[in-house]
């Protein structure tokens, strides 16, 4: 659903919503949205070109827009979380260039050409990433809002663990540390889970690491 | 956030010409320029984006035998490198102490030496801060001041640089090379990059505008054991309370040399030349390492809630000394 929305861009939430179906939605969307929206589009706007989860994307975006604000309220991608928007939850998680970034502390405009993925771009073919497929057997989450930022954060520790990054617990940073559960709590430390589903997001990750089912 | 416009910057002379007009401001990772727009702390009009100017994130060996680190290479690239993870362990341990991997996979180098403090009322709008509305006078001073600085400060404003990296970076001597608009390049000691607030703290570096810091140089690593300590309120991803860098070199069972910088205590990372001349020759021991504490801690003062970081500083050192030299 997801792909076919991020294809009409740029989309306003309240269309997305409408074109999705979901009138009642779209009606009970606060007032505060619609008055965000006349007033951007007073404003001059920059063209952005953006690939998002493989799709080329052009936007036209007031430069104040972040990275998370066009993925949310521009394509309709509200997979990734709003928080805190200052850099210290991790809800808003998404890889970029095959890294991890919060996306509420940089603007759409400096990704111009970059490569975005959102959790709604993990899914392949109709199937879970296995990250997502671990999670769920693990029971990593209670009220979910935390997810996609963890999911997409775990998926980028392992690359960069397979890159050989040491971490603030690596006991000799010249080394390449194994990845313990220490290790994977310390990388994890930028995702705050205000449920505290930590064990079981350890596990799922650790599962997936030792490649566990996917 | 205040309207602002954007550009992307494709060489070094245009970016400086671009950012040393009024109300321009360079931007690199983002993660302390947009938060602080977010709350009209910062309100440029134009952002200058140097992100992608060439040689940005480049690390290189020198001829002297150091490293010369782009400004716009990572703190996650910077802690990942081989060369500086074996040679300079100290400057890897302190970027890998702060922040998240997110956050260190956007912030650049340069950024990281030029963010601002996180003192409470230099966030909250609402309060006098001197940093932020220069005159309206210093809410931290009889405020909770737990995180300011306790020595080199001045009743004007107690702000701490909240930088870890920086710390090991002062510790190592590390030097910075900018260009001025004109195309001036100089040599910065990091110690002489931070300006001491006295009745100016909104003025904080030595930084003409338009002055871009194209790289950091590390001379050869030094001799003896890289540690560094940074105590916090939680185990991971939160500020510094305390930090500590320390090169020492053991002989026998002397301290044969020691270099010491603190963080969180000051304006600027705190290199000790007390602590120093107290460790070089001595033994080898608590004692030594207690005496290098009172005399790092000689001069400070603290504000009431940041009292602690005094004596805490003073076990931090002791402790990381103990680890470098294998006490
Ligand atoms: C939640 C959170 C927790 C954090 N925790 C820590 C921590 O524990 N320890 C720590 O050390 N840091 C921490 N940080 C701060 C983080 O390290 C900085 O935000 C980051 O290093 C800034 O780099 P940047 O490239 O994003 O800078 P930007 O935000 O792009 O820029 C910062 C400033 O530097 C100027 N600038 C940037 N590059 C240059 C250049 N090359 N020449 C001249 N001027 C330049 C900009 O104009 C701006 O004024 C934390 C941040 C957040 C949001
Ligand atoms: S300590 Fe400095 S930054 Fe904090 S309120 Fe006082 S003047 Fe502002
Ligand atoms: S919303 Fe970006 S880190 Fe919290
Ligand atoms: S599952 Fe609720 S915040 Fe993490």
């Amino acid at each position: 659903m997801e792909r076919e929305f991020a294809l009409r861009s740029p989309i306003s939430r309240r269309r997305f919503f409408g074109t999705a179906g979901v009138t009642t939605l779209a009606l009970a969307s606060p007032p505060a949205f619609a008055d965000a929206t006349a007033q951007t589009s007073s404003l001059p706007t920059v063209n952005v070109r953006l690939t998002v989860n493989a799709r080329q994307l052009a936007l036209d975006l007031d430069p104040r827009t972040t990275l998370l604000d066009a993925l949310r309220e521009h394509l309709g991608l509200t997979g990734t979380k709003k928080g805190c928007d200052q850099g210290q939850c991790g809800a808003c998680t998404v890889i970029v260039n095959g890294q991890r970034i919060n996306s509420c502390l940089t603007l759409a405009v400096m990704h111009a050409g970059d490569e975005i993925t959102t959790i709604e771009g993990l899914v392949e073919d109709g199937d879970l990433h296995p990250m997502q497929a671990a999670f769920v057997r693990h029971d990593g989450l209670q009220c979910g809002y935390c997810t996609p930022g963890q999911i997409c954060s775990a998926v980028a520790l392992l690359a960069e663990h397979k890159a050989g990054w040491p971490s603030h617990v690596t006991a000799d940073v010249a080394t390449r540390p194994a990845l313990t559960d220490a290790e994977i709590a310390e990388r994890m430390s930028g995702n705050i889970c205000r449920c505290s589903a930590y064990p079981n997001i350890v596990a799922a990750i650790r599962d997936v690491n030792e490649g566990g089912r996917a | 956030m205040k309207p602002f416009r954007y550009e992307r910057a494709n060489g070094v002379a245009a970016a400086c010409a671009a950012a040393a007009a009024p109300g321009a401001r360079f931007i690199a990772g983002g993660t302390n320029l947009i938060d602080l727009m977010k709350l009209q702390i910062e309100t440029p009009e134009l952002l200058v984006d140097i992100g992608l100017l060439p040689l940005a994130d480049i690390i290189e060996s020198t001829a002297e035998g150091g490293l010369r680190i782009g400004a716009g290479v990572t703190n996650s690239g910077l802690a990942a490198d081989m060369r500086v993870r074996r040679l300079y362990p100290l400057l890897s341990q302190a970027i890998l102490a702060g922040a998240s991997t997110q956050l260190r996979n956007k912030a650049t180098t340069g950024g990281n030496l030029l963010q601002r403090t996180r003192c409470p009322y230099f966030y909250d709008t609402t309060k006098p801060c001197n940093k932020r509305a220069p005159g309206s006078g210093c809410a931290a001073l009889h405020g909770i001041n737990r995180m300011n600085a306790v020595m080199g400060v001045s009743d004007d404003c107690i702000a701490a640089h909240p930088s870890d990296m920086a710390v090991a970076m002062t510790a190592l001597d590390a030097r910075l090379e900018t260009v001025a608009p004109d195309g001036a390049i100089r040599a910065i000691p990091i110690d002489a990059l931070y300006r001491a607030p006295g009745n100016t703290p909104h003025i904080e570096t030595v930084l003409a505008p338009g002055e871009l810091i194209r790289s950091v140089l590390l001379p050869p690593p030094p001799q003896g054991r890289q540690v560094y300590r940074k105590v916090r309120d939680r185990a991971s991803f939160a500020f510094a309370l305390v930090s500590v860098a320390v090169v020492a070199e053991r002989e026998g069972d002397r301290v044969r040399a020691a270099r010491v910088a603190f963080g969180s205590l000051s304006y600027k990372p705190w290199r000790s030349a007390e602590a120093e001349a107290s460790l070089e020759g001595a033994s080898a021991t608590r004692t030594s390492f207690d005496a290098a504490g009172i005399a790092a801690l000689k001069n400070a003062r603290g504000y009431g809630h940041n009292d602690f970081k005094i004596p805490l500083a003073r076990r931090t050192l002791r402790a990381t000394l103990a680890d470098a030299v294998g006490v």
